[in-house]
């Protein structure tokens, strides 16, 4: 029978890593992402996991302890928010090229500066490219769960890639709720022993890793990681089944709410996709075909599976939760309307950046962006394709 | 896989995972005499056969001989740095671009 708890999101997720078990946990403490390992090294020094435990001295030795326990054939996890995950960057790259599948726990908190600790996505989607797969967990419940099914995706033997598993800073990690836990054995038979096909401890067959790869090599290897990526989808979809089975809890590459007939829609990443469900509830009692898309696995971002979702709608708004300051959109926007181009043009697509250093979003901003898609519906016209939503403005 | 190659035939495909390299031992099959942009010459004539070159050369590519003697260079590996001809005392080792 499930566990059913009260807990914060960083809980959550430091009873996963404690029901894992696993071999090294090295973490800097950061807001908000603290909780985790300071949690975790209470169970380490009360002696519930035999994990060593490594109070490193920044961020950038955390990711490369990880990454050196790792390659040692260990089994390897952290957490991190904002300027943590900004000073593991050359590491985050490191991990994923050396095809080593660290899972993190990423903490979504904007990025300085000017300083802030509230939550935004700009740590994480910052790191997109960084070759992690990314999943993103809209509470907590979905934070713990995502988190035990990012160790069987990250380490499945045709992906070897690290995984984050990323969710809003404060909003929940700290937020209490009500939780379905797994019992700890069946935390432990679903995750599995981690038994990598190579590392640098066998001494049966000796290896080398992180060779230096000039241009003769460089570009396969990236080929390589970029196809490894492509092929992560069929696992992510799975590994979800089998957690469907065992839980009863049903994970996509993305959650279609309301989606079937609807006409105006939103694609939201994290927490947020909660008060805009509201917002689609209300809209369908009054009989606006409204619908919502979640993104779950935003690395590798399912394009077709995206454009086959959004195809039927009249227009779309993508809703960012952190900006690119690019002049073109935000990171989530230049994505979808990317994966639509050629596969389901004519949809009025507009891009809304909201929420930066936590700012407040409500029902009602959210109701905003609907009304202006049911009115870019009635007049067939988009007044502006990149809107900002709950910023002051001036005349 | 041999990283010594310059001209490179490995497809991504047929590439380990990670770059990853199972052979021990390897930095034999990497020749680095192509990074030589002069290259050491030997004047058997004027050689005395003193040792001085072998023992300066930072990467042994004056190789010595069963009969303790040198006879030239093992090109796959002399970067040219030419540290053999600044301290031959018998002008026994000229150069030449390479």
């Amino acid at each position: 029978m499930a566990i059913r708890d009260k807990l914060s999101g960083n809980e959550a997720v430091s009873i996963a890593m404690k029901q894992i078990n696993p071999d090294v946990v090295a973490a800097y403490p950061i807001t908000p992402s603290t909780e985790v390992p300071q949690y975790f090294s209470t169970y380490a020094a009360d002696g519930l996991v035999d994990t060593e435990f490594v109070a490193v001295e920044s961020e950038h030795s955390a990711m490369s302890a990880c990454i050196g326990a790792q390659a040692a054939g260990g089994r390897s996890m952290t957490a991190t928010s904002a300027q943590g995950l900004a000073l593991m960057w050359e590491m985050l790259y490191i991990a994923s090229s050396y095809r080593l599948p660290i899972t993190m726990a990423v903490i979504n908190r904007a990025l300085s500066g000017p300083i802030n600790i509230h939550c935004d996505h700009s740590d994480s989607m910052g790191a997109r490219d960084s070759g992690w797969i990314q999943i993103y967990s809209e509470n907590n419940q979905e934070a713990y769960d995502n988190f035990l099914q990012a160790v069987r995706i990250g380490e499945h033997p045709d992906i070897m890639l690290p995984v984050m598993d990323c969710f809003d800073g404060f909003i929940t990690s700290h937020k209490v709720e009500n939780i379905e836990l797994l019992e700890d054995d069946v935390v432990k038979k679903f995750v599995g022993k981690y038994n990598p096909p190579y590392h640098l401890m066998d001494k049966k067959n000796p290896m080398s890793m992180g060779p230096l790869s000039l241009p003769m090599y460089y570009f396969e290897a990236k080929r390589q990681q970029a196809e490894v990526m492509k092929n992560t989808t069929k696992v992510i979809l799975e590994v979800a089944a089998e957690f469907e089975k065992l839980t009863g809890r049903k994970y996509g590459l993305f959650e279609e709410y309301k989606m079937d007939d609807a006409e105006v829609a939103i694609v939201i990443i994290n927490s947020t996709a909660g008060t805009a469900k509201e917002v689609v509830d209300k809209l369908r009692s009054q009989g606006v075909k409204a619908g919502l898309v979640k993104i779950r696995v935003f690395r590798p971002f399912p394009v077709e599976e995206i454009a086959k979702a959004l195809s039927k709608c009249k227009a779309v708004a993508v809703m960012d939760r952190a900006d690119s300051l690019n002049g073109a959109g935000g990171p989530l926007f230049t994505d979808v309307t990317s994966a639509m181009y050629g596969r389901a043009d004519g949809v009025k697509m507009i891009n809304y950046i909201y929420g930066l250093g936590g700012r407040d979003v409500k029902v009602d901003d959210i109701e905003v962006v609907y009304n202006e898609l049911q009115s870019i519906v009635k007049t067939g016209k988009v007044k502006e394709v990149y809107n900002y939503l709950g910023v002051r403005e001036g005349k | 896989m041999n990283i010594g190659k310059t001209v490179a035939t490995q497809t991504w495909q047929e590439m380990t995972h990670g770059s990853h390299v199972f052979t021990p031992g390897n930095a034999q099959e990497f020749q680095t005499g192509d990074w030589r942009s002069h290259k050491p010459v030997w004047v058997e004539d004027k050689c005395k056969q003193c040792m001085l070159c072998v023992l300066v050369c930072p990467d042994s590519s004056i190789p010595v001989n069963a009969k303790g003697q040198i006879e030239g260079f093992d090109y796959d590996y002399c970067k040219g740095c030419l540290v053999c001809k600044a301290v031959c005392p018998f002008k026994a080792i000229e150069s030449e671009d390479a």
